[in-house]
């Protein structure tokens, strides 16, 4: 339709004007045009890099750089210098985003083949007491992480959601103002930081070199606090007021129309974000290497001895692997593929929770 | 007996015992988070102070507490500086394709999974710069050396582990990336369409656009992403005890075997070991770090809050 215009006008058109012509459509690669230049600009490097010998890395590298020459030049021929710079800055920011993706594949990759031999009934149901080389396993610091971050959580979902519905509910006063910001500034400290605070804590109650599955979860839940008053805050948020007003008007008293209605209606949201949170500080390592040690046995009681954790044991097991050093680096990679299992089960289940029982109405 | 009474005072609603008992319950759990963070900062100093009076057999032979903290204060630095110099860049790129480049339905699990790169623990990452990032980057140190000899980065000689700060600043790098990520890609994903859609009525391209409508509204959110991207640097711990071979030096060759140490690696490196003031020598400089990390995290905090006043106006 518009090209039988076009020449229809054309066709009126004297010479003239023909020579004043402006176009108004500039030309443009065709839509092809990059898979093109890929496709060429990878041959073109396979041939170089077989002929010289080069490795997958070097072949890749080559390749990139040749369509982030090649597009943008062929660009700048046919259409202009602008879209020329459009072609390369698109070039540049997929390649920065795989270059940054890049690692973690590799670092998944690297887990699951090393530590997938190691994963055996046994792996699971022993712990290291006793264990010379071969065998052993990690129930001990499985079962030390589960209480250290249960015992975390007991401590910080309370806090944590009283705080937020402090902050929702009851807030707009200068010391809600304070609490918001100190919460933000809060999920900055450094996790070692926080385990030093629960040494210095617990030394005055207990004496020097003193080591317990509680000081440990006393740490995490200094982590996890403002991580679950966070995520809380913003689902409180999120419950319409009419709901509140309701219920007020029903002439339910404030405390219990946050208990029956608001909470109720958020606490999808709510369970996601805890359980984040949870997945979050299931990982730390620096704070239990500091207050709850490690040992080889398995250790029920929060309030005495050392813990083993899965994160330490991963820690120790491959920087003091013993001798031969074989079969703890072999132990290492296999806790640490069964805590990326958990932190990831975790984060899956969040979303899971989060999507399934989230109320219908804000989608 | 119906009868009204004037009480002459105007009635107040009467306050519900749960009520009082709830909102006074609330307003504690908030003042718990205040206690506790000024617990830090007391039982850190508490802790910490003896550090002062601390012998040289303590402090790995420095005769003063500055002169053992500074170098782990600028191996910290050193490390961070380079992590955020490799993941700012980056980081903004995969902001930039999860906001405007990658196709809508691509979008969301894209960020998704950069959202898993922050959920991997921290002592992984550590395992996997040791095991894997650093055997494979000891040829690359050695070719940087070997061509780029002539700078003071790459004097060399080459570690052959690849146990470098450079290799743990790439890692930090990663570890960093996600919380950059996370708050640009928000604040590249508030610009206003108004804004963009009028750039590109007016023939800007996709990169002007975005240079300018979505980077100048994003300024001041991207220099406080990169500022929480540096906080967590700052104490990022398990990953460079592990992948560092340190040695409390001051030293700006980033591949030779001789590396500083930081203060949070140095912490976790000794503290399992340390008796007496050692502890003490450890946790002054854990409050050091605290300091520091808590000035950056306010300040970045700060800017945050200020321009999203000046966006509500």
């Amino acid at each position: 339709m518009t090209t039988m215009l076009k020449q229809g006008e054309a066709s009126q058109e004297t010479a003239a004007d023909r020579s004043t012509h402006v176009t108004l459509s500039r030309p443009r690669l065709p839509r092809w045009a990059p898979l093109l230049v890929a496709v060429l600009a990878g041959c073109a490097s396979a041939i170089l890099a077989l002929a010289l010998g080069w490795g997958l890395v070097a072949w890749a590298v080559l390749a990139v750089a040749l369509y982030g020459v090649a597009l943008p030049v062929w660009s700048r021929l046919v259409e202009n210098p602008r879209a020329a710079k459009d072609r390369l800055v698109t070039t540049l920011v997929w390649v920065a985003f795989s270059l940054a993706l890049l690692p973690l594949f590799s670092l998944v990759w690297t887990v699951v083949k090393n530590g997938a031999p190691a994963l055996s009934a046994e792996f699971f149901t022993y712990s290291m007491r006793n264990v010379v080389g071969e065998g052993g396993g990690i129930y001990h610091a499985i079962l030390g992480t589960l209480l250290v971050t249960l015992a975390a959580a007991v401590i910080s979902v309370p806090i944590g959601l009283m705080s937020a519905i402090y902050l929702v509910e009851y807030g707009g006063g200068r010391m809600a103002r304070t609490v918001t910001f100190l919460v933000d500034v809060m999920t900055g400290i450094p996790s070692i930081v926080a385990g030093l605070f629960a040494y210095a804590l617990f030394v005055l109650f207990f004496g020097e070199g003193v080591r317990m599955g509680i000081g440990g979860a006393v740490a995490l839940s200094l982590l996890m606090i403002p991580v679950v008053v966070r995520s809380s805050e913003e689902m409180l948020k999120l419950v319409p007021h009419e709901l509140r007003e309701a219920s007020y008007a029903l002439g339910v008293p404030k405390w219990r129309t946050i208990v029956k209605v608001v909470l109720p209606t958020a606490m999808a949201g709510l369970i996601t974000g805890i359980m984040l949170a949870v997945a979050r500080v299931a990982g730390e390592t620096a704070p239990l290497l500091i207050i709850a040690g490690s040992t080889d046995s398995v250790n029920l009681n929060l309030f005495g001895e050392r813990m083993m954790t899965l994160p330490v044991f991963i820690y120790y097991s491959y920087m003091q692997p013993g001798v031969p050093p074989e079969f703890g680096q072999e132990r290492a990679w296999g806790a640490a593929l069964v805590l990326i299992a958990i932190v990831m089960a975790l984060n899956l289940l969040a979303r899971a929770v989060g999507r399934l029982f989230s109320p219908k109405s804000d989608r | 007996m119906t009868t009204t009474v004037a009480t002459g005072k105007p009635t107040r609603p009467r306050q519900r015992r749960g009520d009082v008992i709830f909102a006074s319950s609330t307003r504690l759990a908030g003042l718990v988070i205040l206690l506790a963070l000024a617990g830090v900062a007391l039982f850190l100093t508490v802790e910490g102070l003896p550090a002062l009076s601390a012998p040289a057999s303590k402090m790995g032979g420095e005769s003063s507490l500055a002169a053992y903290i500074g170098p782990l204060l600028f191996g910290t630095l050193l490390a961070a500086v380079i992590a955020l110099l490799v993941a700012t860049p980056l980081a903004l790129g995969v902001a930039l394709v999860i906001s405007h480049f990658a196709p809508r339905r691509l979008a969301k699990p894209i960020g998704y999974v950069v959202d898993l790169l922050a959920a991997v623990p921290s002592v992984v990452y550590g395992l996997w710069g040791i095991a894997y990032l650093g055997p494979r980057l000891a040829p690359v140190f050695s070719w940087l050396e070997a061509h780029l000899g002539f700078l003071p980065f790459f004097a060399g000689p080459a570690s052959s582990t690849g146990r470098t700060i450079l290799t743990a600043g790439l890692v930090l790098a990663i570890m960093a990336l996600p919380i950059i990520t996370a708050i640009t890609r928000e604040i590249f994903g508030q610009t206003p369409k108004l804004h963009q859609e009028a750039a590109l009525a007016l023939g800007a391209t996709r990169w002007e656009m975005i240079r300018l409508a979505v980077l100048p509204y994003a300024k001041s959110g991207i220099v406080s992403a990169v500022m929480l991207g540096l906080g967590r640097a700052l104490g990022e711990t398990m990953a460079i005890a592990m992948v560092l071979s340190a040695s409390r030096v001051v030293t700006f060759n980033l591949i030779s075997s001789v590396n500083p140490s930081t203060i949070a690696a140095n912490i976790a490196n000794e503290f399992p070991e340390a008796t007496g003031l050692g502890v003490n020598v450890l946790i002054a400089s854990g409050l050091v770090l605290f300091v520091i990390t808590f000035a950056v995290n306010f300040a970045a905090r700060a800017i945050v809050a200020r321009s999203e006043k000046e966006q509500t106006r």
